[in-house]
């Protein structure tokens, strides 16, 4: 067994999973405390990707890229929720899934006017362009740039869910609007600034992503599913839920689709092994969904007393 | 004496810390109207739940007829006899009066899985639903939609469906809830003429139905069943007054 | 519904069927085989669209994963193709098997869970199947496959030439339309409809609410299955993009559009729908010749328009002629 390529996959896994968990997370308070879908929510990821990129092309550097990126989805969150959003919280999920559905054609169509239909590559700064060493094994910086930001983030979210006031009205939220109506929150207020938060983190993922892969148009629309399943595996409203949940797929995915193969040589042909193991690495979280709901039908960390 | 249609025995449910249903032991006989009584919270509505099999039980069993219910699933029991009404009327409102109630006749006559014959050309079906609605006074409402006629036929129409069910057992779970003094009459005399068909439980908050039509009477009482009498036992029982007759009749 | 239409609405459906009845006739007379192209696309689309309806508008099951059947049906032509096997029977056996099966496995698990987990479950097992054709190298994987002949039925009905292929999937989408008016108005069809208003006063009515949705959900998806059979031998070309999940939210956007819950509701809404793709990118290169790819963003404000104002759909519109034409006429 390859150790150095195994510690590599593991890397790369956990990587997918704390990219997964900067969408996911959002998606899950928007989900548990509006009981809002959004489909749209990839198009977040892809919008941020976008404009990290245009600010990188007007020769700017990647970090203050960042940082205007941010409250650049800061704001177009806000908008959204303003707009279009706050009028779907108490229409039923076909009428939200729908109309989300018709937002993500605009966003598309809009980024397509903007920046056109080819994709955008983002150049990387050169001292993250490189290779760390780790005694015998070399790993991309950059990808420790994005297991460290990934990191961060969450630790700055569970930070602020678990010790200050707005997480507390958060986490109230998640199980019991009424409640925190009846504390006196403005809870337009508060639904604007979680909607806001979660563009801006779903954004940011879109940002860290690009440079690996490019910003292209459609590229929230397959990554967003998978967020879903992260949050219905985590428990709709569970940021917990969420993170492990997160972790989980990513690993589940990343190591499926490298060692599945070898795996199911053990106790199949050669010839069988090899058709089926990517058909089936790429079935692995949704069958891992199937089991959580069969099992849990809540998802594993549902939070106290939501809806059932 | 007769052998007790229902039994439960040591019953008990709770959410969380708190006891809803704290081992609660009941006989109900058939042919009898039994009622339940008890201030608000006192776990009527979690009972009625556990026996109608919406709510499962965390210990204890309930028997029907014989058979041990405890685990069988609320449509089972329906078609073992054991049917309810509830008290926010939940007839489905975007159907028509006779369609309700033919609903609640194909949910006990066997199989709905017949895929080509419309309904409405039915006949028979059409015939016995006019009959339950002659029975509660409904036959002119029947093409209207439920959501169209008032509040009042609304628990009319809820009974007929109950009733259609061709229940042994009749869980009624406050059939008088927000009904006027007049319809409240009728009901009340409507379910004394029941008396002869089915064995009723019945939930209610109107102390003066309760006593017109009940020959025994249990008082619930923070999950428990305090006392379990004839009406005129219970009426003079002390610790009932205290706990709940008290606050009424003072 | 009546037989003899006495509303607007019924009225517009009865004059829409006897076009499509005659409508080969006058696109081959006119010379305009694009537009027969375009009605085949419409009508196969509506067959899909009223399959969802049948569990989505009357049964409350909003499936975002609907798509799923119409690419199982077109590869159960596409992989028999694939090895010469023409036979039309081999084709409609393989799509009503495979796709009642698919159905009620994947129905065994997402009907246990309502509302958002169902939405989701249904979205993650399309994605599940999706990928696995994306994977399967030996039939093209991300590429698809070409078909090459259409399904043949010797001694019954040919499937040849663009005017029968059209009165197949005409002929398809009237038994469709006239099983699932009867389904639906039938016994079973009532304890369908009650569970999406009440399930749990359906329970207590005792119906096993549970299994009548499994079999509905089966019966929605063989139909769906059927649709992309025909979708295969129409296309002559299929590939895994057939079931992405986006198809399976333009399949919700036809049936909302037209009308969720009525019979005739997805066939106006895939009308509007295929008609809008169509003639939506030439009215933006109308407007300006560089617009021409910016269609999706008219489409997707009336999308949220659609939900935001417009309830009821294009049948919904209809009906509102009819109460009014009731209302003047007394």
């Amino acid at each position: 067994m390859d150790w150095g390529l195994l510690l590599t996959q593991l890397m790369n896994g956990l990587q997918f999973g704390l990219l997964l968990f900067l969408l996911a997370s959002g998606l899950t308070l928007i989900f548990g405390i509006m009981d809002f879908i959004n489909l749209s929510h990839g198009s977040f990821y892809m919008i941020g990707a976008y404009f990290c990129g245009s600010i990188v092309a007007r020769g700017e550097s990647f970090f203050i890229a960042v940082l205007f990126a941010l409250v650049g989805m800061f704001v177009v969150g806000a908008l959204v929720e303003w707009i279009v959003a706050r009028r779907l919280y108490r229409a039923d999920h076909l009428d939200q899934v729908l109309a989300t559905f018709g937002l993500i054609l605009i966003f598309d169509a809009i980024v397509h006017i903007i920046w056109g239909p080819a994709g955008m590559a983002i150049p990387l700064p050169e001292f993250l362009d490189g290779q760390v060493s780790l005694g015998t094994l070399e790993l991309p910086t950059y990808r420790l740039v994005i297991i460290s930001g990934g990191l961060l983030v969450a630790g700055i979210l569970s930070v602020l869910v678990t010790r200050s006031r707005l997480g507390m009205i958060i986490r109230a939220g998640a199980s019991n609007q009424t409640m925190v109506e009846a504390l006196g929150v403005n809870i337009h207020k508060l639904f604007l600034i979680v909607f806001a938060i979660g563009a801006t983190m779903s954004g940011f993922a879109g940002m860290l992503i690009a440079p690996i892969t490019e910003a292209s148009i459609g590229m929230g629309n397959d990554i967003i599913i998978i967020a879903f399943v992260v949050v219905i595996v985590g428990g709709i409203g569970s940021v917990k839920g969420a993170f492990y949940a997160s972790i989980l797929i990513g690993l589940i995915d990343t190591l499926g689709r490298s060692y599945l193969d070898d795996l199911m040589k053990l106790f199949m042909s050669l010839d069988h092994a090899e058709t089926a193991a990517p058909a089936l690495s790429a079935m692995l979280i949704y069958i891992l969904m199937a089991i959580v709901l069969a099992f849990k039908p809540q998802g594993l960390f549902p939070p106290a007393g939501i809806r059932p | 004496m007769t052998r007790p249609l229902l039994h439960i025995s040591g019953l008990c449910k709770s959410f969380g810390g708190i006891v809803a249903t704290d081992h609660i032991d009941l006989e109900i006989r058939p042919g009898f109207i039994h009622a339940i009584i008890g201030p608000n919270g006192a776990g009527k509505t979690t009972l009625i739940a556990q026996l109608s099999g919406t709510l499962i039980p965390d210990a204890g069993q309930i028997k029907f007829n014989g058979h041990n219910i405890t685990s069988l699933s609320a449509p089972n029991r329906v078609k073992l006899g054991l049917a309810r009404s509830f008290q926010i009327t939940s007839v489905l409102l975007p159907m028509t009066v006779l369609e309700n109630v033919m609903l609640a006749i194909q949910g006990t006559d066997g199989h709905s899985y017949r895929f080509w014959t419309p309904i409405h050309k039915d006949h028979e079906m059409l015939d016995r639903g006019m009959t339950y609605l002659q029975m509660v006074g409904l036959e002119d409402r029947a093409r209207y939609l439920a959501a169209e006629v008032s509040h009042g036929e609304q628990r009319q129409l809820e009974i007929a469906m109950t009733l259609a069910l061709k229940p042994r057992l009749l869980l009624l779970d406050e059939p008088m809830a927000g009904m006027g003094l007049e319809e409240s009459a009728r009901m009340i005399r409507f379910l004394a003429g029941l008396r002869e068909q089915t064995t009723i439980l019945l939930i209610e908050h109107d102390m003066d139905a309760v006593f017109s039509l009940a020959d025994t009477l249990s008082v619930l009482v923070n999950g428990r069943v305090i006392a379990t009498d004839t009406v005129k036992n219970i009426r003079a029982n002390p610790e009932v007054q205290r706990a709940y007759l008290g606050d009424d009749h003072a | 519904m009546g037989w003899i239409p006495s509303t607007v609405s019924g009225r517009c459906y009865c004059i829409i069927l006897f076009f499509l009845a005659g409508a080969p006739w006058i696109f081959l007379w006119t010379n305009q085989p694009f537009l027969l192209d375009l009605l085949c696309r419409g009508l196969i689309l509506a067959i899909a669209a009223t399959s969802l309806n049948l569990i989505m508008g009357y049964g409350g099951m909003v499936s975002l994963g609907h798509a799923a059947f119409i690419g199982i049906g077109a590869y159960c032509v596409g992989i028999p193709a694939y090895y010469d096997i023409y036979n039309g029977w081999v084709h409609l056996g393989l799509t009503v098997v495979v796709s009642a099966i698919f159905a009620l496995l994947t129905g065994l698990v997402s009907l246990r869970t309502k509302g958002v987990y169902f939405i989701m479950i249904t979205l993650a097992f399309s994605q599940m199947i999706y990928f696995t054709f994306v994977s399967l190298e030996e039939y093209g994987g991300d590429d698809g496959l070409v078909i090459y002949l259409r399904s043949e039925f010797p001694d019954f009905l040919t499937m040849q030439g663009p005017v029968a292929l059209y009165y197949w999937i005409f002929s398809t989408l009237l038994l469709t339309l006239f099983l699932v008016h009867r389904l639906v108005h039938a016994h079973f069809g009532r304890v369908i409809v009650g569970a999406k208003h009440n399930e749990q006063r359906m329970q207590l009515l005792g119906f096993d609410t549970y299994r009548y949705r499994l079999t509905c959900y089966v019966i929605s998806g063989v139909i769906c299955g059927l649709a992309g059979m025909l979708l295969g031998n129409f296309t002559g070309f299929i590939s895994p993009e057939m079931m992405n999940w986006i198809r399976s939210g333009e399949l919700i956007f036809m049936v909302v559009m037209g009308g969720s819950g009525f019979l005739f509701g997805p066939l106006i809404g895939t009308g509007a729908f295929v008609f809008l793709e169509q003639y939506l990118p030439e009215f933006m290169k109308f407007l300006n010749p560089s617009w021409l790819e910016y269609w999706h963003l008219p489409f997707g404000l009336l999308l949220v328009l659609l939900v935001l104002v417009g309830k009821g759909g294009i049948h919904g519109m209809l009906s509102k002629l009819d109460s009014k034409a009731q209302q003047s006429s007394k």
